[in-house]
């Protein structure tokens, strides 16, 4: 299965009865399943005149209580931010899909992340999170995906299912592991706008001019992202047992330090990989007490480092920071990282 | 002999507005807020009132609603129809909210003919920032953002821009009126608008929206009374009054 399929069959099973899309490379494969797929099955696609349209009518539709998915690329993603930031405030549930692609400005449609900072620090205005997922195969685009819609509706907040080109393009098996759920079969939610039939008129809204009431809702939203950073830390380690070097790397990046690690254990060095799964919430904690054994760490991206101030937050001075990374929408070879890491780590050893 | 204060409708919460003396805002929601209540819709409305003065309409409505950013009355609200669309949804929106940032969400609410009702207030000015220019504002008027001794020019910023008439050229618009609240008989006109908009939309025959012209004695720097009179003599030349345009083919009868 592709990986932009996996995404949007991943929704459809989740029981999503909305979505709302932009043309924009590369995601368009998602976009056009989701008309297939939605169609099909009787439920809502619509392609509307804009990326801000769209996360609006996201917005509009979760207020009903409905599942609903909207997905972009990069400069999509930019213009969505305004109601990403509104849906936060809400707190509206809603799966937001970043097909990651080579930047700024327009940039290029190549694989890349580094829109790292803007989807793991709110992105849009205000003081505010959204969860963000990495996955690095297709199987896990199906199930993070999936498990997205559950996060949304149980923390009622924004989730990012951040992925690239090469992800959404790769095919590779995939084992539907879940129980499909109809919209119709999804509970009602207690706080929906859909008529007052039966009960007391309801609002959602995000003015709130009385500061002492704006910073209690904020403090109320600080409180609900503590509880998701004490419960929805994911990550996966590799070889990490008796490692030197730690590397750091989520998403494609992670599938060739992956292919680099291997080679390296295989030339007997003692390396090994931390792939973050949830970039927000960051494993900080996980990485602070590998930090007690481990005292050199490289963060791996597609960028110029983005999440590398996440490792050393997560290090707290404990062990050396190093930095790889290619920008601008080009993809290291798992022999070029090999050569970068063998490099370090001979250094390391030579100082020791 | 004592005169008596008409009944609030169910669908208004027993509360004082925020409006300035002489504002369209009360009228034009107490019209609304009948109208549900007469079509016996209130069980099914959702509104969506916009960033703007009538933002904190969901203090005076009785009916479900949510509040849109900036612009996006007609988006949302296209959400909130199309995954429910038992639902009855009217945005509410100003002349900056439909008119400049909303505009591409208008124009393509309309030609997708969305099942929506829109309740577009047109004052010719932004309220609720304190009087700038808005791109309904009239030739010649003076905004805090247009100061000339000539107010507003052509040449520096473009024509008032008539919303009514550029949806009304969509193919996918149905219903369209253009009314006014600057006398009762205006005001009559205009709830019998909203009524046809609604009605429209219950018809399931698609976009339907009223623009009314109503006036902003604040910003104008009018006296209410004076301000009801700029209305006849200088917004409706320009913006005329009346059915701009009606597609319908079931609920025309309805009308009167």
């Amino acid at each position: 299965m592709r990986g932009s399929e996996a995404i949007g069959e991943a929704a459809v099973r989740a029981g999503c009865a909305c979505y709302f899309g932009y043309p924009i490379t590369p995601q368009n494969e998602l976009t056009e399943y989701m008309a297939r797929r939605m169609m099909d099955t009787g439920r809502v696609f619509l392609q509307s005149e804009s990326e801000i349209a769209a996360i609006n009518m996201a917005l509009g539709a979760a207020s009903t209580g409905a599942r609903v998915m909207t997905s972009s690329s990069s400069p999509g993603i930019s213009l969505k931010q305004e109601g990403i930031s509104f849906i936060a405030a809400m707190e509206l549930p809603c799966v937001i899909v970043n097909i990651v692609r080579g930047g700024p400005g327009l940039g290029n449609i190549a694989p890349a992340q580094s829109d790292y900072f803007q989807a793991t620090r709110g992105g849009g205005h205000g003081d505010y999170r959204t969860i963000v997922l990495a996955p690095a195969s297709v199987q896990e685009l199906y199930d993070l995906t999936r498990k997205s819609f559950e996060l949304a509706d149980e923390y009622r907040t924004p989730v990012l299912v951040l992925a690239d080109g090469m992800l959404g393009q790769m095919m590779e098996p995939v084992v539907f592991n879940d129980k499909e759920i109809l919209p119709e079969q999804l509970p009602d939610k207690p706080w929906t706008v859909k008529g007052a039939k039966d009960r007391p008129s309801r609002f959602i809204r995000s003015l709130l001019l009385d500061v002492d009431v704006e910073e209690e809702q904020n403090w109320r939203l600080y409180r609900k992202y503590q509880r998701i950073e004490r419960r929805e830390i994911r990550h996966e380690e590799y070889y990490m047992k008796g490692a030197e070097l730690a590397i750091v790397a989520y998403g494609t990046a992670a599938r060739i330090a992956k292919a680099a690690v291997k080679r390296c254990v295989e030339k007997n060095m003692r390396v090994g990989l931390i792939r973050p799964i949830s970039l927000w919430p960051f494993p900080y904690e996980h990485i602070y007490k590998t930090a007690e054994t481990v005292k050199h760490f490289m963060s791996f991206e597609m960028s110029t480092g983005q999440m590398v101030e996440d490792v050393q937050l997560g290090v707290k001075g404990r062990a050396e920071v190093l930095m790889y990374g290619r920008p601008g929408g080009v993809v290291p070879t798992p022999a070029e990282l090999f050569r970068v890491i063998s490099r370090a780590y001979n250094k390391i050893a030579r100082e020791k | 002999m004592k005169r008596r204060r008409p009944a609030r409708p169910s669908t208004m919460k027993d509360a004082a507005t925020h409006y300035c003396q002489g504002c369209g805002h009360s009228v034009i929601h107490r019209l609304t807020a009948e109208v549900i209540e007469e079509l016996g819709i209130a069980d099914r409305a959702v509104g969506v009132p916009p960033a703007g003065c009538a933002v904190l309409a969901y203090f005076y409505f009785d009916v479900d609603m949510i509040e849109a950013p900036h612009g996006r009355a007609c988006a949302v609200a296209t959400g909130i129809k199309r995954a429910n669309p038992e639902s009855i949804v009217f945005s509410y929106q100003g002349d900056g909210d439909l008119a400049a940032i909303g505009t591409a969400e208008a124009v393509h609410s309309a030609n997708r003919s969305e099942n929506i009702t829109v309740i577009f207030v047109n004052n010719a000015v932004y309220g609720m920032t304190g009087g700038q220019m808005a791109p309904t504002t009239l030739l010649g008027q003076r905004t805090t953002t247009s100061p000339a001794a000539a107010g507003r020019e052509a040449h520096r910023e473009g024509y008032p821009i008539k919303v009514s008439e550029l949806l009304a050229s969509l193919e996918g618009s149905t219903y369209i009126e253009r009314c006014a609240v600057n006398s009762v008989r205006a005001i009559r006109r205009t709830k019998k608008a909203i009524r046809e908009a609604f009605l429209t939309q219950m018809n399931g025959e698609g976009f339907s929206m009223v623009e009314i012209l109503s006036p902003c004695p604040t910003n104008w720097k009018m006296s209410p009374v004076k301000s009801w009179k700029w209305i006849d003599e200088v917004m409706t030349p320009y913006f005329p009054l009346g059915v701009i345009k009606d597609s319908r083919k079931g609920s025309k009868k309805d009308a009167g």
